[in-house]
């Protein structure tokens, strides 16, 4: 299987996540299809590792790995508290900048 | 004859993974568009699942399987599971209104979503993407040595970096997450008291006692035949309760039922009712 095919797949994954984050309204949902875009990303991590013939492509997707579980265990926690706040999980209601 | 053999098992092996590929090329991709058109959370966080496992599985074909199992054990296991946690907390009901807020807004990020597409497919298909090298000492059986040898060995300070990023976000998760208390905790007696001088002094219905079904989202039916909302948790409650025609044969005293709702709901059930309500 050529790693251009496993590229397109990670270019698809990653469009649809993109779109998922501009449509969606529920930040939860918004989490997630970033969570998508990370994972099609690291496809295409591997599938370079794979290109190469090396391992450095999946040393940087293990640190992509890592790097977004912090991220949820930080963003999911905001995501709390701004509905403890504000009873409310969507996007729109987290307003208080706005002038 | 042996290398015949060989020829034949290495080409049912392409084949195979070719089979795999697109079989689960198309179900990640399916999965995908259902995550960011479904409706309820709960929906897109499976739907997720759906797609990440199926990327460890390509990650594996790929010869990457300790990536595999990290995927499966980190991202599904554990991302997955705490997305899920979350979603349990801020409520299952908070299903999307689909309701544009921004006129226009889907169509411009339908449009921004097929820009990028053209756009990342231009450079992949610029980049000619040839067919892969031979593959290195790391695919095989030692990919986790090698692995391990990388991390340890070039990427050392990388992944000192990320065990600080991985305290600092549990800390931050903890400070983020935790809720101080606005105002004492209710000793036994006071709760007690509070319950006694309130307005239940008794406990609730318990939800589907009365009822066809005793699941807890069906309301008791009060003996006068109406739901009673009390025996229900209004966390549940929040989501469309099914509503049922009147059962032709209850086992309870039907006649009666009918009849006090024919007449009045003045009954002494009626009155405690409407007093509680």
């Amino acid at each position: 299987m050529s790693p251009a095919a496993f590229v397109a797949l990670a270019v698809i994954l990653f469009v649809i996540g993109g779109v998922g984050v501009l449509v969606r309204r529920n930040a939860l949902v918004v989490f997630m299809c970033i969570e998508l875009m990370l994972n099609a990303v690291n496809l295409a991590f591997v599938a370079f590792a794979r290109l190469h013939g090396n391992l450095d492509g999946q040393v940087i997707a293990f640190f992509v790995m890592v790097v977004a579980a912090a991220e949820v265990v930080v963003g999911l926690a905001i995501l709390m508290a701004i509905f403890r706040a504000r009873r409310s999980a969507s996007v729109d209601d987290a307003s208080l900048l706005k002038w | 004859m042996r290398a015949d053999g060989v020829l034949a098992i290495t080409h049912v092996a392409l084949v195979t993974q070719e089979t795999v590929f697109w079989v689960l090329a198309i179900l990640a991709v399916v999965a995908a568009l259902g995550m960011i058109l479904a409706r309820h959370a709960v929906y897109c966080a499976v739907l997720l699942a759906v797609v990440m496992l199926s990327l460890a599985v390509l990650y594996a074909l790929q010869g990457a399987p300790f990536l595999a199992f990290v995927q499966v054990i980190v991202y599904t296991g554990a991302v997955l599971m705490l997305f899920l946690f979350v979603l349990m907390i801020v409520g299952v009901s908070s299903a999307d209104s689909m309701r544009e807020t921004i006129r226009g807004q889907r169509l411009a990020a339908g449009i921004a979503g097929i820009a990028l597409l053209v756009l990342l497919s231009l450079m992949v298909g610029h980049a000619a993407i040839g067919p892969a090298a031979a593959a290195g000492p790391g695919y095989g059986a030692s990919n986790v040595q090698r692995l391990a040898a990388l991390i340890f060995g070039r990427y050392v300070f990388a992944f000192e970096a990320t065990s600080a990023l991985l305290i600092t976000a549990a800390l931050g998760g903890m400070v983020l997450a935790h809720r101080e208390r606005t105002r004492p905790k209710l000793t036994q007696r006071e709760a007690s008291r509070q319950r006694v001088t309130g307005t239940h002094p008794t406990p609730l219905p318990g939800p589907g006692v009365y009822a066809q079904h005793d699941a807890v989202d069906m309301p008791a039916l009060l003996p006068d035949g109406t739901p009673s909302e009390l025996s229900v948790s209004p966390v549940i409650a929040r989501r469309p309760v099914r509503t049922e025609p009147e059962p032709p044969s209850l086992p309870g005293p039907p006649g009666a039922a009918s009849q006090e709702q024919v007449t009045t709901p003045a009954g002494p059930a009626g009155d405690e009712e409407d007093e509680q309500r």
